[in-house]
């Protein structure tokens, strides 16, 4: 628990896009949003795992650019009439670096 | 606190408007729904099925009770509106109940007429148009014999038909001496009614009914000329009048109907109307696809966005009875001067007619075969010009070449496990039940529901037939103006237009200009955005790499398993020794695990991990590649043939003409993908004519061809000039490009552009109109100059390095 792991500078991860951090349980994908929030989700989608990182970032979701699902960043859960979900991890944002919680 | 929002009228219009505010601000209002029948809303054009048995009440419910709770929504079924108290600003219903409003929507649909006749009072003489009719004349049927349906418009014939279908006697009594005449011409009408005949269906035509007779009950019809007939039921079906006595009543202005404005407000602001109770522009419609319309308008005006105006609608008609195919829209009867086009084949009982003015269709009557209405009906509403394939064009759509589908056209007859959707692998039972059990109306619902037709695009057509028979004209065929995405109610050109005019030259200029609904856009609208100002103000505007598709933004193209491929130009397909060494090198150094030859005249290179990209370009580069744009919405490719150099038949210089086409084009951004070639005779081994810009070589010169496509819908190029020089083909090459790129929808290829627009009108503006030509050619050439820069050059040396490195844990 409470096991937080300092990624980047918030300035290293582009507006509206997204960072792969690579781990020893797999790809995680940080993304950040125009309002400088930051999230962090398993990076695969759960239609057929694409790489959420490469997708277009708008509001707070993520369009998966393999088949364009449409991905909630908060509760990594497919928005619309897609149904399926992604794992998540809780951040933070302190004096401009980026944390993610890893278990 | 909220506003307070009323809904009169828990019909298909009111309620349609309340899902679609729901959907744009669920939260602004406390909504109250009055309605005067003791049910939540349902399908009421689905009452033909019901009446018919095809059908039960549960499988036409649309809005159960449970919605109105979820959405909190407060629902007096079965309790009229009695009177608007304006001044107070609220109703009164039947059973005393009174409701404060801020907004009023008016919704209150029509009333079958009755004629006024004699005997018009007696048991057993009704209309047809809700629950409880129907229930009467299931009713009926059981107990009695014989039944006589004035009217022989669509509602009749289909009580009639229903009424057949229970077992009565049914016979139907028309005015005219054609049915449907407000729908059909003669020969239409003639085979309708023989088809009728046939299944047992009685005529009475040329008959004007004088007086019901009976004592409590009817039991026979007396007409004008004497003549009676025994009648247990009598069903009117002769036309509906707009509900509007409770408008009156509060001083509403009303006409026929509740006359409205373009935001369908009435001469009251506070108070809205939409549905068959309005007149619009002097038009009440009695279907369901411009109440949709109207709909949307003013929902969009009650979530206070006052963008959306409703201009009126073209309707279609599709008759309801199980096996018989009737389709009709527009102005199917021939004015003066109007050309008709006409295909009957007596022996299948199949009879299309066209109505077509100044090469655009203008009216459509078809019986029998009704597959390709709902395409007519595109074609009629869109206003294309049909010059180039009106030959063929009674043949159907499939007639055009659509490779995908070959003669799979008969939607009707397919079985549920046959493909519709070849890109998403949807089948058609998935559609047919995801449109019953979810309750879809629109091509938008089905793409969201299901993905059908949601990304190549070439089973619209299919998907669209498949609503139209599953919902019957309950759905709404896609509005002749098409918003860009859900984030605007704007149309691409719309969009164009603005960001020439108003000299928008930012993505949040545009948008907040344009009054955009969401903050930053979606994955639909951004990368359209994007390419309009790129296109627009070269050299000006940045390109926005968030607002691209992966694939631009990595300069590679994506790959299942999120490895990209690499593929270099090959200017007009050449290539050197040195090249190809340079290329092994490569290879090898990263390990590439596949390298294919493309049909594109260029090698690929599978298999690359992101994080490599950048160090094989660096390679590459030095090799002296630049980016292909394999990947781009962008100039792809200059296929070439051999040409007079070596070519025993080569008339000019194919290859290096073609080098000199993809020096002058490469680089830049289109709507979407472009492809070039130059064929050295017209053996036309280089394919030229299924290109977007294709020249075929002769002896004299060179042919231009345009608005070519070999991929999903083959489409051969149509024939823009000849030129003499190769200066010439540069020059309308240029030209043609530019016109493209500054007036094409984003994600539109040359090949539905040309359609769209017609030949004619690129001929006049590029062959005919030097100046034009030569202007175009310029802005052409200008932007060139800012986007011939190599973008994996650019990225070996380290630009946008972040998307190409992983972070690496720091703590
Ligand atoms: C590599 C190649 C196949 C090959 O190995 O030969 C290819 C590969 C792809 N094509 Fe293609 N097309 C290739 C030549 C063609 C051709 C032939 C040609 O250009 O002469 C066509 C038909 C001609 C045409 O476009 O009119 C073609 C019609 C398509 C289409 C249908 C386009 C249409 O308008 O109907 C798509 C889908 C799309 O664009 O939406 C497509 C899409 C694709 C995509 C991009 C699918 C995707 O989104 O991932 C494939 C990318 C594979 C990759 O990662 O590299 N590809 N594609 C060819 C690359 C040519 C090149 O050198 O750049
Ligand atoms: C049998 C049949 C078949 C049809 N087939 C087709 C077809 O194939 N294609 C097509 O496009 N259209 C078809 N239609 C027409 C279509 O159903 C109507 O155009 C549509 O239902 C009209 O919607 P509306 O909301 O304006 O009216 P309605 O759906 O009639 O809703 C109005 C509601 O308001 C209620 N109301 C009226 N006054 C008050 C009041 N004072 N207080 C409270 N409630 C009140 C009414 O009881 C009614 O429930 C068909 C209609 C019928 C009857
Ligand atoms: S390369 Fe083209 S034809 Fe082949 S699978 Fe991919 S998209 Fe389909
Ligand atoms: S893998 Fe993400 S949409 Fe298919």
């Amino acid at each position: 628990m409470n096991n937080w792991i300092q990624v980047t500078d918030l300035k290293e991860i582009p507006k509206l896009g997204s960072r792969i951090v690579k781990t020893a349980e797999g790809d995680i994908a940080i993304f950040r949003t125009a309002h400088d929030e930051v999230f962090a989700l398993r990076d695969a989608c759960p239609h057929k795992q694409g790489p959420l990182s490469q997708g277009i970032v708008h509001g707070t979701s993520v369009t998966c650019p393999m088949h364009n699902w449409k991905i909630d960043l908060a509760s990594g859960e497919a928005l619309g009439a897609d149904e399926g979900c992604t794992n998540t991890y809780q951040t933070k944002i302190e004096e401009g670096q980026v944390y993610i919680q890893i278990k | 606190m909220k506003e307070s929002l009323v809904l009169v009228g828990n019909g298909m219009a009111g309620l349609r408007t309340l899902e679609e505010l729901l959907k744009l601000d669920a939260d602004r209002y406390d909504i109250t729904v009055f309605g005067s029948e003791p049910y939540p809303n349902y399908n009421r054009i689905m009452l033909s099925p019901v009446l018919a048995s095809e059908k039960t009440i549960d499988d036409i419910i649309l809005n159960s009770n449970e919605w109105y709770a979820e959405n909190n929504i407060t629902l007096h079924s079965g309790d009229a509106v009695k009177e608007i108290d304006r001044v107070n600003r609220q109703v009164i219903s039947e059973s005393g109940k009174q409701v404060q409003y801020d907004r009023l929507l008016l919704a209150t649909g029509s009333d079958p007429f009755i004629i006024p006749i004699p005997g018009a009072d007696k048991d057993g003489v009704l209309g047809f148009r809700d629950i409880a009719d129907v229930d009467t004349m299931l009713d009926a049927a059981k107990n009695y014999k014989n039944a006589v349906v004035i009217g022989g418009g669509l509602l009749g014939l289909e009580a009639a038909n229903g009424l057949m279908k229970n077992g009565m006697n049914v016979t139907v009594v028309h005015l005219l001496d054609t049915l449907m005449e407000r729908q059909l011409d003669k020969p239409a009408a003639d085979l309708l009614q023989a088809s009728l005949r046939q299944r047992g269906m009685n005529f009475l035509m040329q008959a004007q009914t004088a007086e019901i007779l009976g004592d409590e009950r009817v039991n026979a019809v007396r007409f004008s000329d004497g003549n009676e007939i025994e009648a247990d039921l009598v069903v009117m079906a002769v036309g509906i009048r707009p509900n509007i006595e409770l408008a009156q009543k509060a001083g509403i202005y009303c006409d026929r109907g509740i006359v409205v404005n373009d935001t369908m407000q009435t001469y009251d602001p506070k108070i809205y109307s939409v549905g068959e109770c309005v007149q619009h522009r002097n038009v009440c419609y009695g279907l369901v696809a411009p109440l949709f319309e109207q709909a949307r308008v003013a929902a969009n005006h009650l979530a206070l966005l006052g963008i959306g105006k409703y201009e009126g609608s073209v309707t279609s008609t599709k008759l309801k009875v199980t096996g018989i195919d009737l389709f009709s829209a527009g102005e199917f009867n021939e004015e003066e001067g109007d050309e008709v086009l006409l295909m009957q084949d007596p022996s299948q009982n199949v009879y299309k007619k066209l109505v077509i003015r100044d090469n655009r269709i203008k009216g459509a009557v078809m019986f029998g075969d009704t597959m390709d209405g709902t395409w007519y009906f595109q074609l009629l509403r869109e206003g294309t010009d049909i010059s180039s394939f009106r030959s063929t064009i009674l043949m159907g759509q499939h007639d055009l070449g659509d490779a995908g589908h070959g003669d799979e056209t008969r939607v009707a007859a397919l079985s549920d496990d046959a493909e519709i959707c070849g890109c998403n692998g949807v089948c058609k039972g998935d559609i047919v039940n995801a449109i019953q059990t979810k309750g879809l109306f629109t091509l938008d619902d089905v793409r969201a529901h299901t993905k059908a037709s949601s990304s190549c695009g070439s089973c619209t057509g299919l998907v669209e037939s498949i609503l139209a028979s599953t919902v019957g004209e309950g759905y709404s065929a896609a509005p002749s103006k098409q918003p860009v995405c859900g984030c605007t109610e704007h149309s691409h050109d719309e969009v164009i237009q603005a960001i020439h005019e108003h000299e928008l030259k930012s993505m949040q200029a545009a948008r907040d200009f344009l009054e955009w609904k969401t903050p930053d856009g979606c994955a639909t609208c951004r990368p359209a955005l994007n390419y309009y100002l790129l296109a627009r103000w070269p050299g000006e505007y940045t390109d926005d790499a968030q607002s691209r598709f992966i694939n631009e933004r990595a300069h590679g193209n994506i790959q299942k398993d999120g490895t990209y491929s690499v593929v270099p130009r090959m200017f007009g397909g050449l290539v050197t020794p040195n090249e190809l060494r340079a290329i092994a090198d490569v290879c090898d150094k990263f390990d590439v695990p596949e390298m294919k030859v493309t049909g594109g005249q260029r090698i690929d290179m599978f298999g690359i991990q992101k994080e490599d990209l950048p160090a094989m370009w660096k390679d590459l580069s030095d090799a002296g590649f630049v980016s292909g744009h394999a990947y781009g919405k962008a100039l792809r490719t200059c296929k070439t043939c051999a040409g007079k150099n070596w070519c025993r038949f080569g008339t000019q210089d194919s290859t290096g003409l073609g080098v000199k086409l993809e020096d002058l084009t490469w680089g830049s951004w289109m709507p979407h993908k472009y492809k070039l070639a130059v064929s050295g005779c017209p053996r036309n081994c280089a394919e030229a004519t299924i290109k977007d810009f294709g020249v075929v070589c002769v002896d004299s010169g060179y042919e231009l061809h345009v608005g070519g496509n070999g991929g999903i819908k083959v489409r051969v190029t149509d024939f823009l000039c000849k030129v003499e020089t190769e200066e010439q083909v540069l020059e309308y090459c240029g030209a043609f490009t530019q016109m493209y790129r500054e007036q094409a929808h984003y994600l539109e290829r040359t090949a539905p552009w040309v359609e769209r627009v017609s030949l004619g009108y690129i001929k006049m503006h590029i062959v005919d109109d030097e100046a034009n030509r030569k202007e175009l050619y310029e802005r052409f050439k200008y932007g060139q100059k800012f986007s011939q820069i190599d973008p994996w050059k650019e990225r070996a040396e380290g630009q946008e390095a972040n998307e190409f490195t992983p972070l690496q844990i720091a703590g």
